[in-house]
């Protein structure tokens, strides 16, 4: 463990005064966090709600959805919404969704929040970079969102804006034109903003850990961030480019995913030479390890406040951690499953098809060493507790149907249905905001000083829990029916019967996103009305419980802690059953100060 | 709560099962010569995928039960034997499962994708654009005309852009709004987009494929059972991709003659 004193006085600032340093463009790894949670929170809502307009309109397409005029009387004229105007809400949600808040929620914020406080740092290694990530962000979301209010609306091509249907401009359809260039820049800053802050992450693992805090002393969600910031540095190195030749191909008359011969709108469109394939390479390059940027920091959280709930160990904490890294490194090698039959050598499918197949096997070892943690505990269902159960739960419905996305001959029957949607919402997008939702129940405290109401918290896991498989388990069995995804209308002989199915959905979609109204709720009436917390609620071992709630500017009020204990020390015969990963505050003068 | 969640996991895992199993929503009827390694394939990971999905949840549940209990004389119990039994268990287990899986399964694939066509074949040309599908038989000739993009033009019903004025072969070639097939003769389709990114989906086939803009691409099947099938288009292609459909019909050879002769008639 190299001595990490000179670096960490040069990362020694004093806290801000002034209302725009201290709250808006802070330098602080603690409001950066907050901000990019409160970015996630407003984003998740409006994704949110555009699927609740989805699913009414594709369950009762005729009903006029209020309010839906007012934010495009073109796309939706007297509420009712157009085709099109379908399939640019679908690309908003998407794009909303795994950008702004699968990747923000448990990647940015809680990682940029509580990392340099788990591995005992002051601060993240380079906080102006921190500050200008978050703020890059931002403007990545503006342009983003004033997607909605150019003329013909959002793009149209989905969130993966295959090629050439998102390169060849507005004569391919509505939304094709200032939309999708809005698109396409909004993500290339994204890719940007996550670079910096996956190149701090890295950093700030390596560099700034206190006396003690060995790499496998560090608890599982900062393990989890930083093989996700790994992740992250090469994915977005990838889409980064990919969006620019896009952004070219659209404005600069480039044909880099553009073959000749195109004719759109009766007219031959003045390309030659690209390839639409290239587009899909490299956004699935970048697009399947995106899943693990998701899914990886969730699994980390859970790992972390598991056992913290359970008063014992995590059961094989190496496993877990070999694990995590060995599906980073997977990830990497599978992206061509997205492609199967994307005209691609069918050759390629099945070597595309093993390394996914390969990554069920961590990714059992991650279930089971969850589930065995449970085993024989003395388990306190806290609101935090029970999201964990339910993550690993959907986790396990969610990894299962990937045993069938895998494989190219099954592929025939169910790409593109919404046996994919089931797959990729239980596994992706369900379990990670698990993952969210109990990082929330449990650090809240730490991050304001006040505890959420427990009452409130148990209605919104119990009301979450049977609405999320109310909502997507029906969706295997459309998928198997051969119910295609990405309709806004279901017209075709066959899916007409599997409408009822889809109004179930949508009933059970609305009831379980107005029962998240309960947990924003909480979380704003907690703020200012909470119980205090103490300093360590939970009895939990990990740095940031040895500081006080919430946590003083430089994280432990100038003290430097010493690690002299693992974060798996639960279930200890004792006074008290945990030990914390801080050595206790020593007295004796040559122990004081800085180590 | 503990009891309580072990009881909802254990209802919810019931029901999610109880409905595959009977199968009340499921694929139709292959009709397929390559369809039913598929229906086998999908049979056996149901089956395998099933077991671990109902272990583990009721696992879940059932140690979610124990963990209730936090009476003061209970002591806690670390998993018998640690973490080595579970990690080779799923490294063993779902390690044969995926070899299992891949060696039977790349044949169901290979039979569809790797295999070469029938050089018997009968050999039709799709076009897809937005938002519809067109078939072209090559005529009593046998020879398809050239494909020129400068030539396509819908309103003239020119959807593949022949030159029927300079191209011999192009001129009797039958361009049609519906593909209609011999049952049990091999076919061979070639797909072209003229603009976006399609697919061609017909589930009891067990085919899907996408159109790739700038590429030809072969697809082939036989199919054993007369009827008429949807088409449908599987890769987002634009506002209109939910409407984007076409039939197939399964007929007789005589049948598929008189059709062919009917055609080449108008």
């Amino acid at each position: 463990m190299h001595d990490v004193s000179s670096e960490a006085a040069v990362h020694a600032h004093t806290a801000p005064t002034g209302f725009i340093r201290k709250w808006v463009f802070s330098l602080d790894h603690k409001v950066i966090g907050k901000q990019y949670y409160a970015l996630a929170l407003v984003s998740v809502f409006i994704g949110m709600v555009l699927s609740w307009f989805m699913r009414i309109h594709l369950a009762w397409p005729a009903w006029p959805i209020p309010l839906l005029d007012k934010l495009s009387a073109v796309g939706a004229p007297a509420g009712v919404m157009t085709p099109e105007y379908y399939l640019s809400l679908l690309t908003m949600h998407g794009t909303i969704m795994v950008f702004f808040v699968l990747t923000n929620a448990p990647f940015a914020a809680f990682g940029n929040y509580f990392l340099p406080i788990q591995i005992g740092a002051e601060d993240m290694a380079f906080p102006r970079f921190n500050m200008m990530s978050f703020w890059t962000t931002f403007v990545a979301w503006l342009f983003m969102m004033a997607a909605f209010f150019v003329a013909d609306g959002p793009p149209i091509s989905g969130w993966t804006a295959y090629a050439p249907l998102s390169a060849v401009g507005g004569d391919a359809g509505p939304g094709l034109a200032m939309g999708q260039n809005l698109w396409a820049i909004s993500i290339a800053i994204f890719c940007v903003a996550s670079l910096l802050g996956a190149l701090n992450f890295i950093s700030t693992t390596l560099d700034l850990r206190t006396k003690g805090m060995s790499l496998a002393r560090m608890p599982f969600c900062s393990w989890a961030w930083f093989v996700t910031s790994v992740i992250a540095l090469l994915a977005f190195a990838v889409l980064l480019p990919a969006c620019i030749l896009l952004i070219l191909d659209r404005t600069a008359g480039t044909s880099f995913f553009i073959p000749a011969g195109l004719v759109l709108s009766d007219k031959l469109q003045p390309h030659s030479g690209g390839s639409p394939l290239l587009w899909q390479h490299l956004f699935w390059f970048f697009g399947h390890p995106e899943v693990y940027i998701a899914i990886l920091p969730s699994i980390g959280i859970v790992a972390t406040i598991l056992p913290a709930f359970a008063r014992k160990p995590l059961l094989g904490p190496r496993a877990v951690i070999g694990s995590m890294i060995a599906i980073g490194f997977l990830s990497y090698m599978v992206w061509g499953h997205h492609m199967f039959v994307s005209g691609m050598n069918p050759f390629s499918a099945d070597l595309f098809s093993i390394p996914t197949l390969i990554i069920t096997i961590p990714a059992t070892i991650l279930t089971l060493m969850l589930i065995g943690t449970v085993y024989g505990a003395k388990m306190r269902f806290t609101s935090a507790a029970l999201f964990c159960l339910g993550f690993i739960s959907v986790f396990i419905s969610g990894g299962i149907s990937g045993f069938f996305l895998a494989q190219p001959s099954l592929d025939t029957v169910l790409h593109a249905t919404y046996f994919v949607v089931a797959h990729f919402h239980f596994v992706m997008a369900v379990a990670s905001i698990f993952g969210v939702f109990a990082g929330t129940y449990y650090w809240f405290p730490k991050m304001t000083g006040r505890m959420m109401n427990e009452a409130l918290g148990k209605w919104h896991f119990w009301l979450t829990f049977i609405g999320v498989y109310a909502i997507f388990m029906p969706m295997h069995y459309l998928g198997l029916a051969g119910n295609v995804r990405r309709y806004s209308a279901f017209v075709d002989d066959f899916m007409i019967p599997l409408i009822p199915v889809h109004k179930a959905i949508t009933i059970a979609a609305l009831l379980t996103g107005a029962a998240q109204l309960i947990f924003l709720f909480n979380l704003l009436w907690s703020r200012f009305r909470g119980t205090i917390a103490s300093e360590n609620p939970w009895e939990a071992t990990s740095l940031e419980w040895s500081t006080s709630s919430p946590p003083p500017f430089d994280n432990f009020g100038g003290r430097h802690l010493v690690v002299i204990h693992g974060p798996n020390e639960y279930g200890i015969d004792g006074p008290q059953d945990y030990l914390m990963q801080a050595a206790p505050e020593q007295t004796s003068p040559e122990q004081a100060g800085p180590r | 709560m503990g009891k309580l969640f072990a009881a909802v996991v254990i209802i919810i895992t019931i029901v999610s099962t109880t409905v595959f199993i009977q199968r009340t929503w499921w694929l139709p009827v292959d009709i397929s010569t390559t369809g039913p390694a598929v229906d086998h394939q999908l049979d056996e990971t149901m089956v395998g995928t099933g077991i671990l999905f109902v272990a583990s949840q009721i696992l879940l549940a059932f140690f979610v039960w124990g963990a209730s209990n936090t009476s003061a004389s209970k002591k806690i119990k670390i998993f018998p034997g640690g973490s080595t039994p579970l990690v080779l268990f799923a490294i063993i287990l779902v390690g044969l499962e995926i070899l299992t899986l891949t060696f039977v399964g790349s044949r169901a694939w290979a039979a569809i994708y790797i295999a070469p066509p029938d050089p018997n074949s009968l050999k039709i040309d799709v076009q897809a654009e937005q938002f519809a599908f067109y078939f072209r038989y090559a005529g009593p000739d046998g020879v398809f005309g050239g494909i020129h993009p400068d030539k396509i033009d819908d309103g003239s019903g020119n959807y593949f852009g022949l030159d029927p004025a300079n191209d011999v072969p192009a001129r009797d070639d039958i361009v049609v709004g519906s593909l209609t097939v011999p049952v049990n003769k091999p076919i061979w389709l070639t797909l072209h987009s003229k603009d976006v990114g399609h697919s061609f989906f017909v589930r009891e086939l067990r085919v899907q494929q996408d159109f790739v803009p700038g590429l030809d691409i072969p697809v082939h099947f036989t199919a054993t059972k007369i009827g008429k099938y949807e088409i449908v288009c599987t890769q987002l292609c634009g506002l209109g991709h939910y409407n984007m459909k076409a039939y197939m019909e399964v007929v007789s050879q005589d049948d598929f003659d008189q059709f062919l002769k009917t055609q080449a008639g108008q």
